[in-house]
């Protein structure tokens, strides 16, 4: 037996696992994974690949200001997606909004990872009060929709900060709203895994041979509560990028100065009665594109790890 | 006669979830009463900048910020308990008054978007239960997944564009035709308030709407393949006695539930919905009172909507409790 794994290369093992088979004859997992790929990958390399630096005064030239798309009447060939109300060329400013839109996104569903495992995995393997005042916390916010959550967490976190120091701290604001927001789910997953890891034998093991609960918890209980949280991760991505958005286009997000993805919708609406259509259009199809494809590979990540679907 | 205060009994459950409502409720109200404390300074906002510091002193003394922290927050719950939740820091009128006037056009776009929901929700659902194949209701079953999918004030951007800019056939924002009806504002009774009123309504019901139609159809699917519509058709009922009399009838149970338990989502999305279209209820005065870092407003807006979640679930738990005996035994 032992020859016979080791015949096998690393990378032949890798195709055969299970998860990763399953990835490769799933055609609407392997799409949305290269979408996502190739959306997270332009936006961190934008100012690599952007054809100007929309932040840079010196490169804009209100003369070029509410420009149309290359293709269309009007349009200059110099700035594919048209230009925006300043002059700035909407494909740059799209790839630096979206990277701004996946960044908070990430860092949110960070928070929340964070925060809601560590709650659930104490709440699981401590249980009896700790878990209950836990877990009735996360139920009774769990009662709440989640935007309407972020939109009050991020408005008094807003109007707690004076106002010279609003725009520069608002994205951080925004985070932790959608942080704030996002933790009963993972606490949920997180608990239910704890609570099965916690009866098997080699964890009992653990404790009989003395180990504290510290290691207990860190070396074999937390690894084993990655599967599910991941998914939950995957899939709150996508609602995260939603909800910067919306929180955004109503005015109480990220600053037009930096603009996200919402930020650039936002301020293109406004131009939206005056027929300029490319300034809005553009960001938000970008935005449905980038949360429809994560949003697929959550659910193909949630088909693969769950053994009870198959 | 069971013992009334027994786990298990219907009066312990209830009073249960009532003193968890009170919990989340004090929770909250303590959060609004720091907002006070934490967020701008009060006497700033009411005496401005220039005033000199024996007034500051004064208006501390009148306004009680001196008193220890437990003795004005007692104070602060008496007022609320009563609905008096001060003067709003910028437009200077009582914020329940403001609140009152504000609430009938949220309350009326929340309606209307129920209904909306409910009905073309069960219409569809009905359809696409019983012609499954046909490809009408493919079409509805993708164009319903989208509409799930998109962020709601991407539709309504959409909306607008189509219907307010390029067709022009409805207003793009607010809310017209308003007339007064014995103290309550309603937009219903005029041809204008309803051209105002039905993008916003729309967009508000797309995802309840999709939500209702899928829960309906996957129950019809369930109920066509039972015993008794197999003998409905035996009897040689009509296909419509069937479908309507004893198909639909049978799911209603959960589709009522899911429509009790959804209108708390209505209200949160009004906030986004009334903001797009510059509806002018109370998630819209929420959405202003943060830029305005208007506290009163903004504590106010806090503890109706806790209240309003609080009592909703109050009543699906309760609900569930008659409806469903299994509860009873303690465990959810």
């Amino acid at each position: 037996m032992a020859k016979l794994d080791q015949s096998n290369s690393r990378w032949q093992r890798f195709l055969d696992n299970d998860i990763v088979y399953s990835f490769f004859t799933t055609p609407g997992a392997v799409i949305a994974a290269s979408i996502t790929f190739i959306a997270i990958t332009a936006a961190f390399a934008a100012p690599l690949i952007a054809p100007y630096n929309p932040f840079d005064p010196a490169q804009i030239s209100l003369w070029d200001g509410k420009l149309p798309p290359a293709w269309s009447d009007g349009g200059s060939s110099a700035y594919l997606l048209g230009t925006d109300n300043q002059g700035r060329d909407m494909l740059s400013t799209i790839l630096y909004g979206g990277r701004i839109s996946i960044l908070v996104g990430i860092a949110a569903v960070f928070l929340g990872m964070l925060l809601g495992v560590t709650l659930g995995v104490i709440s699981g393997y401590f249980g009896g009060f700790t878990d209950t005042v836990i877990m009735r916390i996360a139920d009774v916010q769990l009662t709440i929709p989640g935007i309407l959550v972020a939109i009050l967490i991020n408005g008094i976190g807003r109007a707690a900060l004076p106002l010279e120091l609003r725009e520069e701290f608002a994205i951080y604001v925004v985070i932790v709203a959608i942080g704030l927001t996002d933790w009963p789910q993972f606490a949920r997953v997180a608990r239910g895994a704890t609570l099965v890891e916690a009866e098997k034998e080699y964890v009992q093991a653990a404790k009989l041979i003395g180990l504290p609960k510290i290691t207990i918890i860190l070396r074999h209980i937390l690894p084993n509560t990655l599967r599910p949280v991941l998914v939950i991760a995957t899939i709150g991505l996508a609602l995260a990028i939603i909800a910067e958005a919306t929180l955004s286009f109503l005015g109480q997000g990220i600053p037009p100065t930096t603009p996200s993805l919402g930020t650039l919708i936002r301020v293109g609406n406004e131009f939206l009665f005056s027929g300029l259509w490319w300034i809005t259009l553009f960001p938000a199809i970008a935005l449905i594109i980038l949360v429809f494809s994560v949003n697929l590979l959550g659910d193909w990540m949630r088909d693969a790890l769950n053994p009870k679907l198959r | 006669m069971a013992p009334l205060l027994l786990e298990g009994s219907m009066f312990y459950f209830i009073l249960n979830r009532l003193a968890q409502s009170l919990l989340v409720m004090a929770v909250v109200s303590a959060i609004s009463f720091s907002l006070f404390n934490f967020v701008g300074d009060p006497v700033n906002n009411m005496v401005g900048q220039d005033a000199t510091r024996e007034q500051r002193i004064e208006i501390r003394q009148q306004l009680g910020l001196d008193d220890p922290i437990l003795v004005q927050y007692q104070r602060f719950m008496l007022n609320v308990a009563q609905g008096d939740f001060g003067l709003s820091y910028r437009i200077k009128q009582p914020v329940s008054q403001l609140i009152l006037e504000r609430l009938p056009a949220t309350l009326e776009l929340v309606f209307a978007s129920a209904v909306i929901a409910v009905l073309t929700g069960i219409v569809l659902g009905v359809y696409t239960g019983i012609r499954r194949y046909s490809w009408v209701s493919k079409i509805i079953m993708s164009v319903s997944l989208i509409g799930v999918s998109l962020p709601t004030f991407i539709i309504g951007i959409g909306l607008i564009y189509l219907f307010a800019v390029h067709l022009r056939w409805l207003p793009s924002s607010g809310r017209a035709g308003v007339i007064e009806l014995g103290g309550w504002k309603t937009s219903l009774l005029t041809i204008d308030g309803w051209r105002s009123i039905i993008l916003p309504a729309v967009t508000l019901s797309l995802f309840q709407l999709t939500m209702i139609l899928r829960l309906v159809r996957a129950e019809m699917l369930e109920v066509m393949r039972s015993d008794y519509i197999k003998f409905a058709r035996a009897r040689g009922l009509a296909n419509r006695a069937i479908h309507f009399g004893h198909a639909l009838r049978n799911t209603l149970v959960p589709v009522i539930t899911i429509i009790g338990l959804n209108i708390g989502g209505l209200i949160a999305y009004s906030v986004i919905t009334e903001t797009v279209f510059q509806w002018p209820g109370t998630g819209l005065m929420f959405i202003q009172a943060v830029d305005f870092v208007d506290v009163p407003i903004m504590a106010a807006y806090l503890i109706f909507v806790a209240l309003l979640f609080v009592v909703i679930n109050l009543i699906v738990d309760i609900l569930y409790f008659v409806v469903d005996p299994r509860i009873r035994r303690g465990g959810s």
